[in-house]
């Protein structure tokens, strides 16, 4: 094991396998399915989905609207309260937000589809490029978003409604965020992400400067001072580490990078992938980067989570998935050195236990697991070398940006959503209300003056 | 036939209508399913206890549209609750059928063969056509009296059927001419059923079948917003059936049980019958044996095995051995609104333990009844009645998702939160309450 050659090879399944493989994960409703899904909605009073949602979707009175064969309505339903609805449907972890919540759960232990039926509303008209909303009298107010991903362009699109000119401000080639650059392929087919993107932006009033850098060519000081409003949307650019001994050795890498770079492959086949995979982590980046593994073709990939199954950021869903893709998740073990002369061949881990105090101790006993490759995937934080000297004027708490119930930072004329801020869930749907929140709380400042 | 295998041994669903026996008390309806020798055949092979013969009439026979026939109201998973025909009497020549009645009759000698007929408002038409039709060895005969399109405008069908004196008469001409029993379809396109009802047992007729199908249209075609179904463009009006008409027919039903002039006629019932359950309400409402049409047009003949087994387990349950032991169980509780005990007082009760949270009996409540459901208590979702509040409507149940969750109880003593009146045992009704104008 330790010593030989890692094995490390594009192409361990034929192209057409991989394109199999990657999917769509949730296949859209058919017509007649959809009327189906829609008919069991009960259409509750003050719906506990709705109230889940955490962009407030109102759940029951679009798919009424479903139900009775009127789609535009229906999508105005949901993108006027989350204008990524179309995202969302696809993304969400509906098993714990709206779905757990349905009260069909109470009785028969299978919620209304609710994810699936968002899709069937909003892809007819993503797919069309119907225009469903309306930009209100310009008001000569100049708003900077720095952010292209889904907090970012919630905001924006929701500022530019309102008849504010919005720059956006981005350091990726191409907008979406994460939508682009993260989430799981199989996920978000068919170039979705930025088919969305495109109808954001159509509302117009929007302008888009990408591969700009707050804390290299922008500074927030200077935001502050040209624009009228600034919103910091910046994501999570910083990886936490291991703290293992030489731990930026050749095949440890960063989960986050590698699915960014599997998301803009033009030919996955051509991926470079292990034959042996080691993932550490419990979150929804662990589950990703170890089921796609699996599907470009790795033999064996293990999860290793140091705590239990319940501890995990990932949903039941996503545990599920990835072991139904032959992920072996093994919980309750840490690694404790990275084993290779140079290359990485092999981790060691030891076995840990809930402490009495709930934190983490070593239970004794050592096991070692062969890797050609491993993700690092235990959470990212925000980049605040790259910020420059927004990171000295800002407000935090625990290393994000602080804000208030409005998501107005300690500056007054700077708001902040999405990822890089504190007390979040770190989901799309959040950003996105992250985005929507701000939107009003400027529109507010601007047009009231404070 | 139809032995489920669970040893029903105990329960005879033998039934047997103005001396015509069948094997079970469902028969095909005269429609479509009895139309030929072909269907009745497999109809007979499913299971089914009888049929109407789709109604004859007269030589040369009319034309169908060339479609469409049909429409539906539609659930949203498809299931059909109302259907719409435009269709007429038979399309085909009166001796084909004949010839199929006389062989099916004799391929089938334990099953009911009725045949249902059509004809003009004159006596030579009966003394022509009665004796052809009984001498294919059919157990019986249905004027059809109730068609609403087409034949109707040709002086037939609901014509006669909305005219108590023409059903007298032309009861009375079929009657002088046939030696098998003659049962009087009815329309229920009548302001008072009554009427044709008592026609009908005046001109000496055996027994009434009720309901034939409802003046109707389905809806616009959205994008043309023309009538749907339309033929050319064109469309109009049609007869309405299944699910969605039983509850008319049941009452027109009840209605000839009970009352005086015609109670005793014995009735056949027809009218969205679906499962078993539809065939209890028909018959504890006084129908002595069932028909029934949409159900097998949109499931096909094996739901009779549906049909006969849960009304076989029902019989048993409610420890009967004879369908005849549940006819007209119903009928005593039927009664005018006016004599309705206003003494009577129930109050909504909500299992919390079944309850899912929906809300739906609080916003009914509080939109259209009563603001007697709660939504919030002590900060948590919650619902729960108040009496104070509550008129016992039976709104909240009505809307309820979950069987049995929410139930009226009877109040039998103390006060009535909501009226400050004490419970009491004895009954009063409208004809002696103080408000009433008229009181006796
Ligand atoms: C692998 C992975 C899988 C995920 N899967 C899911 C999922 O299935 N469902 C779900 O709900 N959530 C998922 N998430 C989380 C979700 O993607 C994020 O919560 C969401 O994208 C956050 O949006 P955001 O706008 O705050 O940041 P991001 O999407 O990260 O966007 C940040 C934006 O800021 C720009 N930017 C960054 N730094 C700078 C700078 N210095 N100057 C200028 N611009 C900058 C970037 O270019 C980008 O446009 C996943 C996350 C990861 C990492
Ligand atoms: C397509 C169709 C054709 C019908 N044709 C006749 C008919 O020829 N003679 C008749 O007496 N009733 C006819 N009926 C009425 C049915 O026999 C029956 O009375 C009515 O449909 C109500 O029963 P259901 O709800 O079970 O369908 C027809 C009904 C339908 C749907
Ligand atoms: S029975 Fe009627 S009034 Fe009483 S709680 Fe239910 S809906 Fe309200």
């Amino acid at each position: 094991m330790a010593g030989t050659q890692p094995d490390i090879a594009p192409g361990r399944l034929s192209a057409a396998e991989i394109e199999r493989n990657f999917a769509d994960l949730h296949p859209p409703l058919s017509k007649s399915a959809a009327l189906i899904a829609a008919d069991r909605c009960y259409f509750c009073f003050a719906a506990p989905c709705t109230t889940a949602c955490p962009t407030g979707i109102d759940i029951p009175r679009f798919i009424q609207s479903i139900r009775s064969g009127d789609l535009e309505g229906a999508a105005r339903t949901i993108l006027s309260e989350n204008i990524m609805g179309g995202m969302c449907a696809r993304v969400c972890p509906t098993e714990v937000l709206c779905e757990q919540a349905c009260v069909r759960d109470g009785h028969e232990d299978r919620p209304v589809d609710i994810g699936l039926l968002q899709r069937y509303a909003t892809d007819p008209f993503l797919g069309s490029g119907t225009r469903l909303f309306e930009r209100a009298a310009p008001t000569g107010k100049r708003v900077a978003v720095v952010g292209g991903g889904p907090a970012g362009l919630s905001c924006g699109h929701r500022l530019a409604c309102l008849g504010h000119q919005v720059t956006i401000l981005s350091r990726d080639g191409k907008l979406g965020g994460l939508n682009e650059y993260g989430i799981a392929a199989y996920k978000t087919v068919d170039d979705f992400a930025q088919r969305e993107v495109n109808y954001i932006l159509a509302i117009g009033g929007i302008e888009v400067r990408t591969s700009t850098n707050l804390g290299k060519e922008l500074s927030l000081a200077r935001l502050c001072r040209d624009y009228d409003a600034v919103f910091l949307a910046v994501g999570l650019a910083g990886v936490n580490k291991l703290d293992l001994e030489s731990e930026d050795r050749p095949g440890v890498i960063d989960a986050v990078k590698y699915i960014a770079e599997l998301r803009q492959a033009p030919d996955k086949s051509r991926l470079p992938v292990g034959r042996h995979i080691v993932v550490i982590g419990g979150g929804m980046t662990a589950i990703d980067v170890a089921v796609q593994s699996r599907k470009l073709g790795a033999e064996e990939v293990t999860i290793v989570y140091r705590r239990g199954k319940e501890q995990m950021g990932a949903s039941g869903f996503e545990q599920d998935l990835a072991q139904s893709a032959g992920v072996r998740i093994r919980h309750w073990a840490r690694p404790t050195r990275l084993l290779g002369d140079a290359h990485v061949t092999a981790v060691e881990f030891e076995y840990t236990r809930a402490g009495a105090n709930g934190g983490l101790e070593g239970a004794g006993g050592i096991f070692t697991l062969p890797a050609d490759v491993v993700f690092k995937a235990i959470g990212q934080e925000l980049g605040w070398d790259e910020l420059g000297s927004a990171a000295g004027i800002l407000r935090t708490t625990r290393g994000r940006i602080a804000v208030d119930a409005n998501r107005r930072t300690s500056l007054d004329n700077v708001w902040a959503g999405g990822d890089c801020v504190a007390g979040g869930r770190d989901l799309t749907v959040t950003a996105v209300q992250d985005g929507k929140l701000a939107a009003e709380a400027i529109n507010r400042y601007l047009t009231a003056g404070g | 036939m139809n032995d489920t295998g669970r040893g029903n041994a105990a329960v005879d669903l033998g039934s047997e209508f103005l001396g015509i026996k069948s094997p079970n008390p469902f028969w095909l309806a005269s429609a479509p399913p009895t139309d030929k020798a072909y269907n009745v055949n497999r109809a007979f092979e499913a299971g089914w206890g009888g049929a109407v013969w789709k109604t004859l009439g007269e030589d040369p026979p009319i034309v169908n549209v060339s479609g469409p026939r049909y429409g539906a109201i539609h659930s949203n998973d498809r299931r059909v609750i109302g259907f719409i025909n435009v269709e007429l009497i038979t399309d085909r020549p009166l001796a084909t059928n004949l010839g199929e009645i006389r062989q099916i009759k004799r391929d089938w000698p334990d099953r009911a063969l009725v045949v249902s007929v059509m004809l003009p408002m004159n006596r030579e038409s009966w003394a022509k056509y009665v004796p052809m039709i009984e001498d294919t060895g059919a157990d019986g005969l249905e004027l059809n009296f109730g068609c609403p399109h087409g034949m109707s405008e040709r002086g037939m069908g609901s014509a006669v059927g909305q005219v108590p004196e023409y059903i007298r008469q032309a009861t009375a001409w079929c009657k002088a001419f046939a030696r098998v029993p003659v049962i009087i379809k009815l329309t229920p396109n009548v302001t008072n059923i009554l009427g044709p009802a008592k026609a009908a047992k005046d001109g000496g007729a055996d027994a009434v079948s009720l309901i034939n199908t409802l003046n109707s249209i389905m809806r616009v075609d959205y994008d043309t917003l023309s009538m749907y179904p339309n033929t050319d463009g064109m469309g109009s009006h049609g007869g309405y059936c299944g699910p969605a008409v039983k509850p008319i027919a049941l009452h027109m039903v009840a209605e000839i049980a009970r009352n005086q002039a015609t109670k005793g006629l014995p009735i056949s019932g027809i009218g969205g019958i679906t499962d078993w359950r539809d065939a209890v309400d028909f018959l504890a409402l006084g129908a002595s044996n069932v028909q029934v049409c949409t159900a097998a047009m949109v499931y096909g003949f094996r739901i009779i095995t549906d049909l006969t087994d849960g009304l076989s387990h029902f019989l048993r349950d409610k420890g009967m051995t004879r369908v005849a032991d549940l006819v007209g169980r119903a009928v005593p509780s039927v009664t005018d609104w006016q004599y309705l005990n206003l003494n009577y007082v129930v109050k909504a009760r909500i299992d919390q333990e079944l309850c899912i949270k929906c809300g739906r009996c609080h916003i009914v409540c509080e939109d259209a009844s009563h603001q007697a459901i709660t939504n919030t208590v002590n900060g948590e979702r919650r619902f729960e009645v108040i009496d104070k509040e509550c008129v016992g409507c039976n709104l909240c149940v009505s809307v309820c998702p979950v069987a049995d969750c929410i139930t009226m109880e009877r109040l039998t003593s103390g006060i009535d939160t909501r009226t400050g009146r004490a419970i009491v045992s004895e009954k009063a009704d409208w004809t002696t309450h103080p408000n009433n104008p008229l009181r006796r």
